[in-house]
């Protein structure tokens, strides 16, 4: 048996490589536990994926062979001195938002085009310490801004689910390499549905911890009171490991939270096998979500998901985030500002690119500037200029950081009212690429269900829900679960509980 | 609150960002759009209502004065696109 | 038209920290250009602030010494701006909620006391340093400095004179050494002042379009540099010319000042809370802790030196001018044991003129308070004159040992002995008959003549006021 499946990967035959790619992290922590696989074999069975599928799908910006396989290789050591842990061997795409030593880290930005970190974010650190094989830097939105990855200097990313359309973002990347099994799971980032919407997009499920919970350090800033690094992997039991690995307090971030460690892990099985697994669980709807503006064939899915739901024994009430609309503009004030502020470092003197050509040292500023970000990023950063300056402040800055409380408000009224919350990740399926690259308005209205989350600094989860028939395609369709504060482990059961009798996330797109 | 063009240029140049006329139209175009989105907020009365700039009711954790770096120049200047004698080389400042 | 101006000083002063204020980089000065910019000091994508301990403390240090609102809870803001020297193209300050508050100052001008209002003082980090000619049209970026703590002191705008501006500068300086929260070394940049300067037609309450005069870095410099804006502005005004806000410089060499190259838009620094720090709060208790390791203020102890060593108010300011001055003046007095006001004056007189002639700092000096003690004693109990005393001190100071042991050796013992007192005088009298005939034909001054001559005879050792007695009975 042993040799059977080792000579299965060594030599990939079809339906050794479909189960493994298919596996979840557990599984696959047990082959490499039990040597039925080494974590080498594993790693150049994913870099063969990649080398094959990413030149269409372009899920990655960096891979780098060598690097992964040693890593790969130390592994193994630790697996043979019986050291290892639950992740220790398993190929993880990382986001290309995290500064790895060594590695070229773009942030998807011309900007940063020739930058290779000269230091280790904390998430990279954690995954090193355990075992953990780095498969490559993911492709993304430039400096998170986006949700269709279509703003990546890089190129865009294609949905593996159908190649014309946009897998989200700005985890884009990470989602198409997760949904091609082109990792064994991902990490993201989340600044206002990041996370969430492109694993709606994609068909897989990504968790957006409580602010705080993961460290910043070493993240490449966007917002910085808004962005939270999470997993994104096949499924919830996946996501609870990787959230094992990510999670900790960090001296280095002072927006980290001194908390003890929980073991995300620990409530999934007692669902497995109860016929009303959620009795108890009281579930809220807020009406504000299914609304005007969400698709009917998306509502449908969620509809059914609700159902499913109620069977597992969950109790349905009807709440209201009456201040959901205005989510949006507020977000598109403090986001900006914050980032045409974290940006500024980025201005040719000491990393990064810089301009050719210039008379002086403002032209060096504005051409190095000009030429190293995209057009989102600038209309980001000069709508942040605007609102933070002289005279506009109070108008804007000011309104949206009151206007945050009262949303923060709702979700803690919403909670006294029901333990957890469903609805929609976003308002439609993945749109064909293009369609809204053009215009701005529309494309910030994808967030619409997910940004009041990090407004409000609370933990939001998406998980697959089924698929929506759109132009003769089927087209995944996300769940968004959004839990108290840190209340992730109960969120991480709900979602288990709900796959245990559904095998949406096990799907695949086909050709992969 | 609306827009014009120099009003772009104005805030482009203090972004420090290179912008023609002719994208300052298109941008502005854009802008105005967002902008337009935003304006929703006006009409929210938030008299009273203490502003939110974290989610988490917590307070600065504070560091012990120890030195822990050390000189890692070398690493760093690498990825520096112009450095001599150990300095950062820009265009002549002038005051 | 009679005018007045109108001053205001911010001074930077960097606090004596040994990491920076908001990573662990060392803020040792002097050290190769970049081998102390860390990660954080270059503003590396990803990396993040956490603030230290120890600059919180000295600003509580100072908001406690200049008897202000310490904020229970303050706020970091970034202070947005391009500039080659700051890494994050912001700098992390604090903006509408100081750490600092409303406190004051008291300065003495002549014989004028004036108590200077302190607007606030709040923490923030220092930018690095542009080196200028380091290659051909080309600047060099330095960012050892960048992000030192710095505690920017403001005042309001108090003062009506360069004298003013500048004593209140020097108190000011005395005070954070005093604390030990700087080093106020001026060279090292350690101590900056700018200082914001108006006038306006004396008896006027409105205020004059005020300048400002960047970076003063000694006082000297402060004094000049007000002097001649000061002048400059009144003479514009009074050509019928307009002020215009600005910020200036000023140029030692020519003692002018001159406006920087104006930038469009200075003032627009998109001031916004900074979103990777957290409200800063300070509890009653971690004032009383910081309470409890403050030394006694110079004003309080200025006042006990009055009441306590019966000194002038002139002498306790003088001895009270540094913390390591006073003491060494209590050391001295402690040890002595007699009046307090002997050893004040020593060290007001030979102790400060011999380091002041050897540019030397008090904790330098060669002659220690318990040395100095030693001498006060043996001119208390006779043993030597206050002349021979200074003789003792220099080679006390030339570290040819204690009091005791000078006199000894130097055989400076002080004649006390009226037998060889008389054989002295018996000699001068036969020596200076016509000085004796002098006097005693009415002619007093002969009489001091006389005793000099005596005290030279006996190379200063005798008895003065012996000598005095013994002759005016031979003469009688």
């Amino acid at each position: 048996m042993e040799q059977r499946l080792a000579g299965h990967f060594a030599h990939p035959d079809p339906e050794g490589l479909r189960v493994m790619i298919n596996s979840s992290l557990k599984q696959l922590g047990a082959m490499l536990a039990g040597k039925q696989i080494s974590s080498v074999e594993l790693t150049q069975a994913f870099l063969k994926r990649i080398e094959s599928h990413n030149p269409d799908i372009n899920a990655y910006i960096t891979v780098d062979a060598e690097k992964s396989l040693a890593q790969a290789a130390a592994a193994d050591r630790l697996i043979a001195g019986g050291k290892a842990g639950a992740m220790t061997g398993i190929p993880v795409a990382q986001k290309d938002i995290f500064v790895a030593s060594g590695w070229r880290t773009t942030c998807g930005s011309r900007m940063l085009e020739n930058f290779i970190g000269p230091y280790d974010a904390d998430i990279i650190e954690r995954f090193d310490a355990a075992g953990a094989v780095n498969l490559g830097k993911t492709n993304m939105d430039e400096f998170a801004m986006g949700s269709s990855n279509e703003t990546s200097y890089y190129g865009a990313v294609k949905n593996p689910w159908d190649r014309t359309r946009v897998p989200g973002g700005s985890s884009g990347g990470s989602a198409a390499a997760v949904a091609a099994r082109l990792c064994a799971a991902a990490t993201g980032t989340d600044t206002g549905g990041s996370i969430r919407q492109p694993a709606s997009l994609c068909g897989l499920s990504g968790l957006k911890p409580t602010y705080g919970l993961v460290s910043r350090y070493g993240m490449i800033a966007f917002a910085s009171s808004l962005d939270q690094a999470g997993p994104m992997a096949k499924s919830c039991e996946d996501m609870a490991l990787m959230m094992n690995v990510m999670t900790g307090f960090d001296e280095r971030d002072s927006t980290s939270l001194q908390r003890e460690r929980e073991d995300y892990t620990r409530g999934l099985q007692q669902f497995e096998g109860r016929e009303r697994p959620l009795a108890g669980l009281r579930v809220g709807l807020p009406k504000e979500y299914f609304a005007e503006g969400l698709d009917a064939s998306v509502a449908k899915v969620v509809q059914q998901a609700i159902d499913e739901y109620r069977k597992l024994g969950a109790e349905i009430v009807d709440i209201s985030l009456p201040n959901t609309q205005l989510s949006i503009p507020v977000y598109y004030v403090l986001a900006p500002a914050e980032a045409s502020s974290n940006l500024s470092r980025y201005d040719g003197v000491r990393y990064g690119h810089r301009a050719a050509q210039y008379d002086d040292l403002m032209d060096m500023y504005c051409k190095t500037r000009a030429e190293g970000f995209g057009a989102e990023v600038k209309r980001r950063i000069l709508i942040g200029t605007y609102v933070l300056s002289a005279g506009y402040y109070d108008a804007y800055y000011l309104k949206a950081q009151q206007i945050r409380r009262l949303i923060a408000e709702d979700f803690a009224k919403a909670f006294r009212q029901c333990d957890i919350i469903l609805g929609p990740t976003a308002p439609s399926t993945a749109f064909r690429a293009g369609e809204k690259a053009d215009d701005p308005v529309a494309m910030y209205l994808q967030d619409i269900y997910t940004i009041a989350v990090n407004l409000a600094g609370l933990p939001g989860m998406s998980i697959p829900a089924g698929f929506a028939e759109v132009d003769g395609k089927q087209l995944p369709v996300g769940l968004q679960v959004i839990g108290n504060y840190f209340d992730e482990a109960r969120m991480l059961n709900v979602g288990h509980a709900y796959q245990q009798v559904t095998d949406w996330h096990q799907r695949m797109p086909e050709g992969i | 609150m609306s827009l014009n063009t120099a009003d772009v240029k104005r805030i482009a140049h203090l972004a420090r960002i290179e912008i023609s006329e002719s994208e300052a139209e298109a941008t502005l175009h854009k802008l105005s759009g967002i902008l337009g989105l935003i304006e929703q907020m006006q009409a929210v009365d938030t008299t009273g209502i203490a502003p939110m700039s974290h989610s988490q009711d917590v307070t600065q954790r504070l560091r012990e004065d120890v030195v822990t770096k050390t000189n890692q120049r070398e690493a760093f200047q690498k990825i520096a696109p112009a450095v001599e004698n150990g300095l950062y080389l820009v265009p002549k400042v002038i005051e | 038209m009679e005018w007045e101006v109108v001053i205001g000083l911010e001074t930077h002063a960097q606090l004596q920290t040994r990491s920076k204020i908001f990573s662990g980089a060392s803020t040792t000065y002097g050290a190769e250009p970049n081998t102390q910019a860390c990660e954080i000091s270059i503003a590396l994508p990803g990396v993040l602030p956490v603030l230290n301990k120890e600059a919180v403390n000295c600003a509580i240090r100072f908001g406690l010494a200049v008897d202000a609102e310490i904020a229970p809870v303050s706020v970091f803001a970034r202070k947005n701006y391009f500039y080659p020297d700051l890494p994050k193209g912001y700098q992390i300050s604090q903006y509408e909620l100081p750490v600092v508050g409303k406190g004051a100052l008291t300065i003495q001008v002549g014989d004028t006391e004036k108590t200077i209002r302190i607007t606030r003082a709040h923490l923030e980090e220092d930018a690095g340093k542009s080196v200028h000619g380091a290659a051909e049209g080309m600047s060099g970026i330095d960012l050892n400095r960048a992000g030192t703590p710095l505690l920017e002191i403001v005042t309001e705008p108090d003062m009506r004179s360069a004298a003013e501006a500048v004593a209140y500068a020097k108190k000011l300086h005395e005070l954070v050494q005093w604390i030990g929260i700087c080093d106020g070394n001026m060279q090292e940049g350690s101590f900056r002042c700018d200082v914001n300067v108006s006038v306006r037609p004396k008896g006027s309450d409105k205020l004059g379009t005020r300048r400002e005069i960047k970076n003063l870095n000694s006082f000297k410099f402060m004094q000049q540099a007000i002097e001649y804006e000061t002048r400059w502005q009144i003479e514009t005004l009074e050509d019928g010319g307009k002020i215009e806000q600005a910020t200036v410089l000023f140029n030692p060499d020519t003692g002018e000042t001159r406006a920087m190259r104006s930038k469009e838009e200075a003032n627009d620094y998109r001031y916004f809370p900074d979103p990777d720090l957290l409200p800063l709060a300070i509890s009653e208790a971690d004032k009383a802790a910081v309470k409890a390791t403050m030394p006694e203020l110079p004003q309080a102890m200025q006042a006990r030196f009055v009441s306590e060593y019966k000194l002038s108010a002139y002498d306790a300011s003088t001895l009270t001018s540094s913390r390591a001055i006073a003491a060494y003046f209590e050391a001295t007095v402690a040890a002595f044991v007699g009046e307090a006001k002997l050893a004040a004056n020593w060290v007001m007189g030979s102790v400060a003129a011999k380091l002041n002639e050897e540019d030397k700092d008090i904790s330098a000096s060669p002659v220690s308070a318990m040395q100095l003690a030693g001498l006060l004693k043996r001119i208390a109990d006779n043993t030597i004159s206050n002349k021979i005393a200074r003789e003792v001190f220099d080679a006390m100071w030339a570290g040819e040992g204690d009091a005791d042991a000078i006199i000894e050796k130097k055989g400076l013992k002080q004649v006390t002995d009226s037998g060889a007192i008389e054989a002295i005088i018996d000699e001068v009298l036969a020596a200076n008959a016509a000085m004796v005939e002098e006097y005693k034909a009415g002619k007093e001054k002969a009489f001091n003549a006389l005793v000099g001559q005596c005290m030279k005879a006996s190379r200063g050792k005798a008895n003065p006021s012996q000598v005095n007695e013994l002759l005016k009975k031979k003469l009688s």
